[in-house]
């Protein structure tokens, strides 16, 4: 549904700016969902020669519609090689990959994710999630990773109840000294508010662009920690209607951005 | 070599490399008939008890027929090692047959949406978490218990709470003094793998979508294997290449064509999202549950009667079509959560 007249979507607005972050001739390891559509997205744009990893084994595919699994033949589309999850995880460990996607259902200001469980205790959650998946490899082994997220007061934490995938951890060095690859972490945190980078000092969440018609309030209203806001923030750019047009094209049945 | 970090979660399949060069020693070499019929092997392999995995990842190339006859014959107690496992896990949660999972990704469906039944069990305690691990530490564990050593460094899950709740440790590397995350090997009891094709003396080839079926194959203490078609030994020997798993790894091959619906069977057939989405409405509350496993698993006596129940060959075709995008793909789990969009 497109909002305030406008013939785009929140969704929409966040598939073309996460796609637009991937250079061309790097490689993106991707997830289900959004993430897929950035990578086709950027593929069929300015990145034609956009290298895409999937963590079931598929390499450089051109795929035609979004897949519903990572591991799904539809992953495989027009791909340069269909290998295994070994060696996809082998050589991202090994430098490999430039770029991740990651997604989330708490995240704090340095970046960690939880998909692990929210509630009390471990042992009995009161709401148990996924786990891990690739996320962790993901966050762990790529140089740099970008978030997908939505952002409300509710998760976006001071602290996450899990760190299922690291992000900078408890500050600058923390990576490195827990022995995760040197100069790897988040780079982008993409919501349906805003887009935020990382203090290259602090490592803390900062706030680059806000999209249209969204107030610096409205950002802090939906975020439960006290967020980095920079004077003069600029806008992020809309998408053109070309480019949501290629979006509906990449997945006519609005699994990931909708109808 | 100095521990720096240890991991809480409890160890599952880990055997000392010793004990397991034994337990491989043990196992037969010799070339014969291993086709037996699916009630038959599960009854010899499977132990209440025992440490499994399933091949294949997620929804695609799952032993499905497997799971159901576990499920048929009342296994209890197993441990699973969720290495992104969803409906596969979702139906042994459901069936009463799973007690303890390792997570790497579980309770959950990608696109569509987190599952019910896995998470109801879980956070009722009814099936208890023990560990948690990430898709590549879990691969490694089998890689490990593949290449007969009791751990491989990795460089995943460091500085997580994945990690503090995994079976890994952390430990000084003694060549760079970095800090390097150790996974433990890992030696299923029993691994059931659905694959394209295989002779009847287990020898599997594939065409691609591998996933972790190599290094699981090889790792498995017990290998049932279910197969698309049996083909005959002449023609593993034309083309060598495609086998991925020798023969002497299996222990049961079992021919069930479909036997990985409703799950995707790359080249073959992809997800019947029907079938799928009739699970996840019917397994949110445990009479619908009840209602589910009546009809598809104890109301059949194999996979064929539970295959006709979903539409038999006719879906099969249109599965197939599907899988080559020459049909549309019908899936009432994403007409309910655009409904719902388009309703506000």
């Amino acid at each position: 549904m497109a909002q305030n007249g406008n013939f785009y979507t929140a969704t929409h607005l966040m598939a073309v700016t996460a796609g637009k972050v991937l250079k061309d001739n790097k490689s993106v390891f991707v997830g289900t969902g959004l993430p897929m559509i950035a990578a086709m997205f950027a593929q069929r744009t300015h990145a034609p020669n956009l290298l895409l990893i999937f963590e079931a084994g598929s390499i450089g595919p051109q795929m035609k519609t979004l897949p519903i699994s990572v591991g799904d033949s539809r992953t495989g589309y027009r791909a340069i090689s269909i290998s295994t999850m070994h060696d996809n995880m082998s050589f991202s460990q090994a430098g490999w990959t430039d770029y991740g996607f990651l997604g989330g259902a708490e995240l704090d200001k340095y970046g960690n994710l939880n998909t692990t469980y929210i509630g009390e205790s471990w042992e009995k959650p009161k709401v148990r999630l996924p786990g891990s998946g690739g996320g962790n490899d993901v966050a762990s082994l790529s140089h740099s990773f970008i978030i997908i997220i939505r952002q409300s007061k509710r998760n976006f934490v001071e602290k996450v109840t899990f760190i299922t995938s690291p992000g900078y951890l408890d500050g600058p060095g923390a990576r490195e000294k827990a022995g995760l690859p040197a100069n790897s972490g988040p780079i982008k945190v993409i919501t349906q508010l805003g887009v935020y980078g990382f203090d290259e000092t602090t490592k803390i969440m900062k706030l680059e662009t806000v999209h249209p018609g969204v107030s610096i309030e409205d950002i802090r209203n939906n975020c439960g920690f006290d967020i980095n806001i920079p004077n003069n923030v600029p806008t992020t750019p809309i998408p053109t209607r070309e480019e949501v047009k290629l979006l509906r094209e990449l997945d006519p049945m609005g699994m990931a951005i909708g109808k | 070599m100095k521990i720096l970090k240890e991991g809480t979660g409890e160890l599952v399949g880990w055997h000392d490399p010793d004990e397991n060069r034994a337990w491989m020693a043990k196992r037969s070499r010799a070339i014969v008939d291993k086709r037996m019929s699916l009630p038959d092997a599960v009854s010899k392999y499977v132990n209440d008890g025992d440490v499994i995995a399933m091949g294949g990842f997620g929804h695609i190339r799952v032993s499905m027929a497997g799971i159901f006859e576990m499920v048929r014959q009342k296994k209890r107690n197993l441990t699973m090692l969720g290495k992104t496992g969803v409906h596969d896990i979702d139906v042994m949660i459901g069936g009463g047959i799973l007690s303890k999972i390792e997570v790497a990704y579980c309770f959950g469906h990608e696109m569509r949406g987190l599952s019910k039944c896995g998470r109801n069990a879980v956070e009722s305690g009814r099936v208890k978490v023990i560990s948690e691990i990430s898709n590549a530490g879990h691969q490694w564990r089998f890689l490990g218990g593949m290449m007969g050593v009791p751990f491989i460094p990795t460089r995943t899950m460091l500085g997580s709470d994945t990690f503090r709740k995994s079976s890994a440790k952390v430990v000084e590397d003694p060549w760079t003094k970095k800090p390097i995350c150790l996974v433990p090997s890992c030696n299923p009891d029993i691994v059931f793998i659905h694959v394209p094709r295989s002779d009847k003396y287990g020898n599997c080839q594939y065409d691609g979508y591998v996933v972790e079926d190599f290094e699981l194959a090889r790792a498995a203490r017990t290998l049932i294997v279910t197969t698309e078609k049996i083909i005959d030994n002449e023609e593993i020997r034309e083309k060598p290449w495609k086998t991925l798993i020798p023969g002497f790894f299996v222990d049961a091959v079992v021919e069930v064509k479909y036997g990985s619906h409703p799950c995707n069977m790359p080249g073959q057939y992809y997800f019947d999202e029907v079938a799928i989405s009739e699970w996840l409405d019917m397994s949110k509350t445990d009479e619908g549950l009840q209602q589910w496993l009546d009809k598809y698993v104890f109301g059949v006596s194999n996979f064929e009667e539970y295959l006709e129940l979903n539409g038999g060959e006719e879906k099969m075709k249109y599965l197939y079509e599907l899988e080559h995008y020459r049909a549309d793909l019908k899936a009432p789990w994403l007409d309910k959560k655009l409904g719902k969009k388009g309703g506000k």
